[in-house]
């Protein structure tokens, strides 16, 4: 047997768990107990795992990262505030001073007595959702009433590299209740200096004809490694909707497991992927189709440049149950780079008979003819290549209607290119 | 003015042209034509900069600049707009956003102030109602599910926009309809004027009918062979390029 990477997590879990939130309350060190007993078992998932054949986490096991015990000294600048509400985490603690926050959100480490039976629910056995669990230190309790308009609200996590080489374990818990609606703009951002580990786990849980639309902006720093993972349960007639940027990080993974799990329930799972010179950048979604007339529209792309890797794997799977299904899925990548590699995996997995069910998949560089016609109307090289990158971008990117979230993505994105290319 | 002279030309190591010399002075229109494979094509994007020609001799320059040193953008900045025989599709790109950014591009270039979404939607509105165009033109992707008339259109909406002091009209294809022809030749003829000069590049007469040139040029294998007042054209219609030529 191979020799499993943890990471030294395992270890600094066993001298951290007295005094980890609810360290001492039965039921949250039970679960920790039992997250910790599968993260020693499975570790680290290596590339000998089909999941994660593209993206190898060797980097983290070796960076020998270490939780931050106590508050950032240093208070980092934060971006301007766009939505009415906005909770901030600096380093994985809910920076309380910062943050303006609805009667219907509370931080969760001092809340965790309102988590019982919630945090977990939704969790997979999945090693890095075990990994979280194990060491989570905060995050949000967002607890949407029935048939309420929630509006906007934004989470901001922000790296603050006080300690060199930080890990931190967000737990957000989101739950809308029936017909209740939101727009969640979450932002993560970080400097471009010392590496840190940011692996954040959402539970999301969407009630019957709620709507959720997670708009997901990836900004860590340049040495930062983020694995994220979501896991959405959609019930009849609602809506779970993410849109994920990746732009940041030396290596990220962004997963997202949605479940919709009745009639009539809809997902709509869009992205976009912009790596450039020594970035590694993965997406991977899984849509379980566990109710009849439910339907699911995946787009992603994924734009590299320099030497930078690209990863898109995207399984639909449709139960017996699942009649009627309507689910579509399609990924395309643009290689500005001889040196760049997308790897990309559809997978389809059908039980039931009734179904509409397709995907597709494109891998090219950019149109040499169309980069002559803007530059013979005067158009210098770069900027046209900036406008076609745009124009790749935009059928992943024209789901995102809210204003809010439309600023926060186009101040990610302008000028993408152009400092790639520089 | 542009000045060619003794220009060669090759592509995948075929030599096309073989020494063209041609003169298009400022405020006239000059039409090229030859049969097919007489390096037509290759002349129009040797002149606008394309990549995969390899020019060997000779020089072209424009009102005295060297403009095959330059690239493709700064050639449109120097006043040079290439019309394109097909238009290129931009999926993703707004027409507006697209015309207002060529705009500011060749402004910037020159040194002009860039104009701001008002001034140039008010610009291109005046453009469109001369073109007798809809402004819907504007909302929608760069020549993407437009009709070949629309596509000609697009172009001289391009043109009148940008302003350029000359014009290569790439129309070697002798499948293009009427419409098409008529929509090209009233773009030009609506520029006509001291300061602007035309280079059209067309296989048959019927463009001529619409555009009166000041000269007409022969072009057979990759050489200048004839030249001539307008009626030359007629006579090429009537008797053939080979006996033309000879």
């Amino acid at each position: 047997m191979n020799a499993m990477i943890s990471g030294g997590f395992s270890a600094r879990f066993a001298g951290l768990r007295d005094h980890l939130p609810g360290g001492r309350t039965p039921w949250i060190a039970a679960l920790r107990a039992e997250a910790a007993e599968h993260f020693a078992l499975a570790g680290l998932p290596s590339r000998k795992i089909e999941a994660w054949r593209y993206t190898d986490l060797a980097a983290i096991g070796q960076a020998n990262f270490r939780e931050a015990l106590t508050f950032a000294s240093e208070s980092p600048a934060l971006p301007p505030m766009r939505a009415p509400y906005r909770a901030v985490f600096v380093d994985g603690r809910f920076a309380e001073g910062r943050s303006t926050l609805p009667r219907w959100c509370r931080p969760l480490a001092r809340n965790l007595g309102a988590a019982e039976g919630w945090l977990g629910s939704l969790a997979q056995k999945l090693p890095v959702v075990s990994l979280n669990t194990m060491l989570f230190e905060d995050g949000i309790l967002l607890d949407l009433p029935a048939g309420t308009e929630g509006g906007a609200l934004e989470l901001l996590s922000l790296a603050s590299h006080t300690e060199r080489g930080i890990a931190f374990h967000p737990r957000h818990l989101i739950r809308l209740g029936a017909g209740a609606s939101l727009t969640l703009i979450e932002t993560s951002l970080g400097a471009n200096g010392a590496p840190y580990l940011h692996n954040p786990v959402f539970e999301i849980a969407v009630a019957e004809g709620a709507t959720l639309s997670h708009i997901r902006i990836q900004r860590e720093g340049r040495s930062a490694f983020q694995l994220s993972t979501v896991l959405a349960a959609v019930q009849a007639g609602g809506t779970y909707d993410n849109f994920t940027l990746n732009a940041g990080g030396k290596l990220v993974r962004n997963e997202i497991h949605t479940a919709l799990l009745g009639p009539g329930a809809a997902c709509h799972m869009n992205g976009a992927q912009l790596a450039g010179d020594g970035q590694h950048a993965d997406t991977t979604t899984y849509l379980d189709h566990a109710a009849p007339d439910c339907a699911s529209r995946q787009t992603y792309k994924t734009v590299l440049a320099g030497k930078s890797r690209g990863v898109f794997q995207g399984k639909i799977l449709v139960r017996q149950a699942a009649q009627r299904t309507d689910g579509y899925q399609m990924n395309q990548a643009l290689l500005l780079s001889d040196d760049a590699e997308i790897n990309a995996k559809p997978q389809l997995e059908i039980y039931a008979d009734d179904v509409k069910c397709s995907h597709g998949a494109t891998v090219g560089a950019l149109d040499e003819a169309q980069l002559f016609y803007l530059r013979a109307r005067g158009i210098p090289a770069e900027a046209a290549r900036a406008m076609l990158v745009q124009a790749f971008l935009v059928e992943a990117i024209e789901g995102v209607t809210h204003p809010l979230a439309q600023a926060a993505l186009a101040e990610a994105t302008d000028g993408w290119w152009e400092s790639e290319a520089a | 003015m542009l000045r060619i002279e003794g220009l060669t030309a090759e592509i995948d190591g075929k030599q096309i042209l073989k020494g063209i010399n041609l003169e298009v002075p400022t405020g006239e229109i000059h039409a090229i034509m030859g049969p097919n494979g007489s390096g037509k094509s290759t002349l129009s994007y040797v002149l606008s900069g394309r990549e995969g020609y390899e020019i060997t001799g000779g020089t072209a320059t424009f009102n005295g600049v060297d403009i095959l040193a330059m690239e493709p953008e700064e050639r449109a900045a120097s006043g040079l707009f290439l019309a394109f025989q097909y238009p290129v599709e931009l999926p993703g790109v707004g027409n507006a956003n697209f015309l207002r950014t060529a705009l500011n591009s060749i402004r910037k270039a020159k040194g002009e102030p860039e104009v701001d979404a008002m001034a140039f939607l008010k610009l291109a509105r005046t453009k469109l109602k001369a073109l007798q165009m809809s402004d819907d033109v504007l909302k929608r992707n760069v020549n993407v599910g437009f009709s070949g008339g629309e596509k000609k259109r697009n172009e001289m909406l391009q043109m009148a926009l940008l302003e350029p002091s000359l014009a290569i009209l790439d129309e070697t294809d002798s499948g293009l309809d009427i419409d098409a022809l008529k929509i090209v030749s009233e773009g030009v003829n609506a520029m006509r004027g001291p300061n602007f000069s035309a280079l059209v590049i067309t296989h048959y007469q019927r463009l001529l009918d619409y555009i009166t040139p000041d000269r007409v040029h022969v072009l057979m294998g990759g050489r200048i062979v004839k030249s001539g007042g307008p009626e030359l054209a007629l006579e090429l219609e009537a008797e053939g390029y080979a006996k033309v030529a000879a």
